[in-house]
């Protein structure tokens, strides 16, 4: 009889670790849903909207999406600016990866008559998800195509009623030192707050998003929800979201506090207002070799009226 | 031994290739698709980087010749400013070629707006002179001028590290700690001067006592 030593494991036969890793995360997100469903007696898988990679389905196509290319989910992921989990692009994929986003509370309050919480699963609740495919253009020159999921922002503000007083809205990212191991190095105020005028927050185009490519927000993307508010530039569309206030003077935000002639408080895409160091006049799409032109409002021109008899130059 | 090592012909040619490696890595990522989302982004920042550690390398050998008594590292220090302007090289041209594509008007304009690239693009200029001159033909015709002319170097250095803190946003650690690694090497020529100056008004006082007495 002819003993020889076993095959070597054919490269094909072998588990490739991203679908190892996606096995185990499929297992104990069954396990923590069939555990709840049996506590719970039903069959959603509460406050597991964060875990990272979850499917999200029964999405509405929205007219509002662009039929440009869209970038690679890697692109996506691999390429962020989010100061709490390091400056470099690539750092907060590395850096975001625990971040814990179960449970979650987004509080609505300020200049409302009755001031409300709302967790993940009343929030996902409020509206029909929608996929709306952005062009996302960053104030650092470059832009990227990412189909959002989401729907409109003004579904979760009008759960409060605002008081008259009520004329801009106020943002807050979630800080924690603990689970941000990079805010110190961030070089900016935080946690990180953001604001919109009342009329730009209930636009239809002002996205809340809970996902991208048919999955929950990866936590380098801002986990579990944030803005996306597609004619500014991407530094306005704050991640991570806790708490919204209704307030009545425009309220401060993080860039503005940071460097004040560089970023204003509208920050609308504008090929003719330059920033102070850089042009603004051109982007690189990520993904392509050459510049393009950028266009005005990022090209969601449906906006302009917004800002009708307003000086833009001023009001950068 | 560490003198016979520094003399070898094939320790340079060790050295040469191991400061080609920098751009031989970047050739390997282009074509492996291994830049990340923003390929020219990473081309422009690595060569930059480059630019700038050659240069901290290039003005690190005198300091190091003196501290550690190696006056045989001199043989590198041609060497690696050449390879500091290669790296510029590199790097303007990912400028002209991906961000400008060859349009001078709009390469001009932004050397003019753009205080960040006004330094970069100085710091850039003049190294070319000195470049020009590194040969040994050079050196010998320049005579005493050829130091002058190659101290042109700390402000090169000096302008890089502006050029990179200017365009950062926020988190400014890397261009101090850049800034902070070229003045202590600048600090060390200060001190050397200090001291030999120290040193030789010392010898004069010896001379006239002696003469005194």
């Amino acid at each position: 009889m002819l003993i020889g030593k076993p095959k070597a494991l054919p490269y094909s036969l072998v588990t490739s670790k991203a679908d190892y890793l996606n096995r185990r995360r499929f297992l104990s997100t069954v396990l923590a849903g069939g555990t709840a469903a049996a506590i719970g007696g039903r069959l959603a898988v509460p406050e597991a909207y964060a875990q990272s990679g979850r499917k999200l389905s029964g999405l509405t196509k929205s007219p509002f999406s662009t039929t440009e290319k869209m970038n690679s989910f890697e692109d996506i992921t691999t390429y962020n600016n989010y100061y709490e989990f390091g400056t470099g692009k690539d750092e907060p994929a590395v850096y975001a990866k625990n971040f814990k986003t179960t449970p979650w509370t987004v509080s609505l309050e300020g200049e409302v008559t009755q001031p409300k919480t709302l967790d993940m699963d009343a929030i996902m609740k409020l509206a029909p998800l929608e996929e709306r495919i952005y062009r996302h253009r960053c104030v650092e020159g470059w832009s990227i195509v990412v189909p959002w999921i989401g729907f409109s922002l003004s579904a979760l503000l009008k759960q409060v009623v605002p008081t008259a007083k009520a004329k801009y809205i106020s943002f807050e990212t979630y800080f924690d030192t603990k689970q941000m191991p990079k805010w110190r190095s961030a070089g900016i105020q935080l946690p990180y707050v953001e604001g919109l005028r009342m009329d730009e927050a209930m636009h239809p185009l002002t996205l809340l998003g809970v996902g991208l490519y048919g999955q929950v927000l990866p936590n380098q993307n801002g986990a579990p929800l944030r803005l996306v508010v597609p004619w500014k530039y991407g530094f306005k569309s704050i991640k991570s979201i806790v708490k919204i206030k209704f307030v009545e003077k425009q309220p401060p935000t993080t860039w503005n506090i940071a460097i004040s002639n560089e970023y204003g408080f509208y920050s609308n895409v504008n090929p003719k207002v330059d920033h102070p160091r850089w042009t603004q006049a051109k982007e690189r799409r990520l993904g392509e070799v050459f510049r393009r032109d950028t266009l005005m409002f990022n090209g969601y021109d449906q906006v302009a009226s917004l800002y009708a008899g307003m000086d833009l130059k001023k009001n950068y | 031994m560490i003198r016979r090592l520094l003399i070898s012909k094939w320790t340079k040619v060790a050295v040469f290739l191991l400061c080609l490696a920098p751009a031989g890595l970047l050739v390997f990522r282009t074509f492996t698709a291994r830049l990340g989302a923003n390929p020219i982004e990473t081309i422009t920042h690595t060569t930059g980087d480059w630019t700038i550690w050659f240069l901290l390398i290039t003005l690190s050998i005198t300091p190091l010749r003196k501290l550690a008594s190696q006056p045989d590292l001199i043989r590198f220090r041609r060497m690696m400013g050449l390879w500091a302007f290669f790296y510029a090289c590199l790097h303007f041209l990912t400028l002209i070629v991906f961000d400008h594509f060859f349009d001078v008007q709009s390469i001009l304009a932004d050397v003019y707006k753009r205080p960040f690239i006004t330094v970069g693009f100085l710091a850039f200029v003049l190294m070319i002179p000195l470049a020009i001159t590194s040969t040994k033909g050079m050196i010998r015709r320049l005579g005493k001028k050829w130091q002058l002319l190659h101290r042109l170097v700390y402000l090169t250095a000096a302008l890089g590290v502006v050029h990179y803190y200017w365009l950062v946003k926020s988190d400014v650690t890397l261009p101090l700690r850049y800034g902070a690694i070229l003045a202590f090497l600048l600090a060390c020529r200060v001190a050397f001067w200090w001291q030999s100056r120290h040193a030789a008004s010392e010898a004069l006082r010896k001379r006239d006592t002696a003469r005194a007495t």
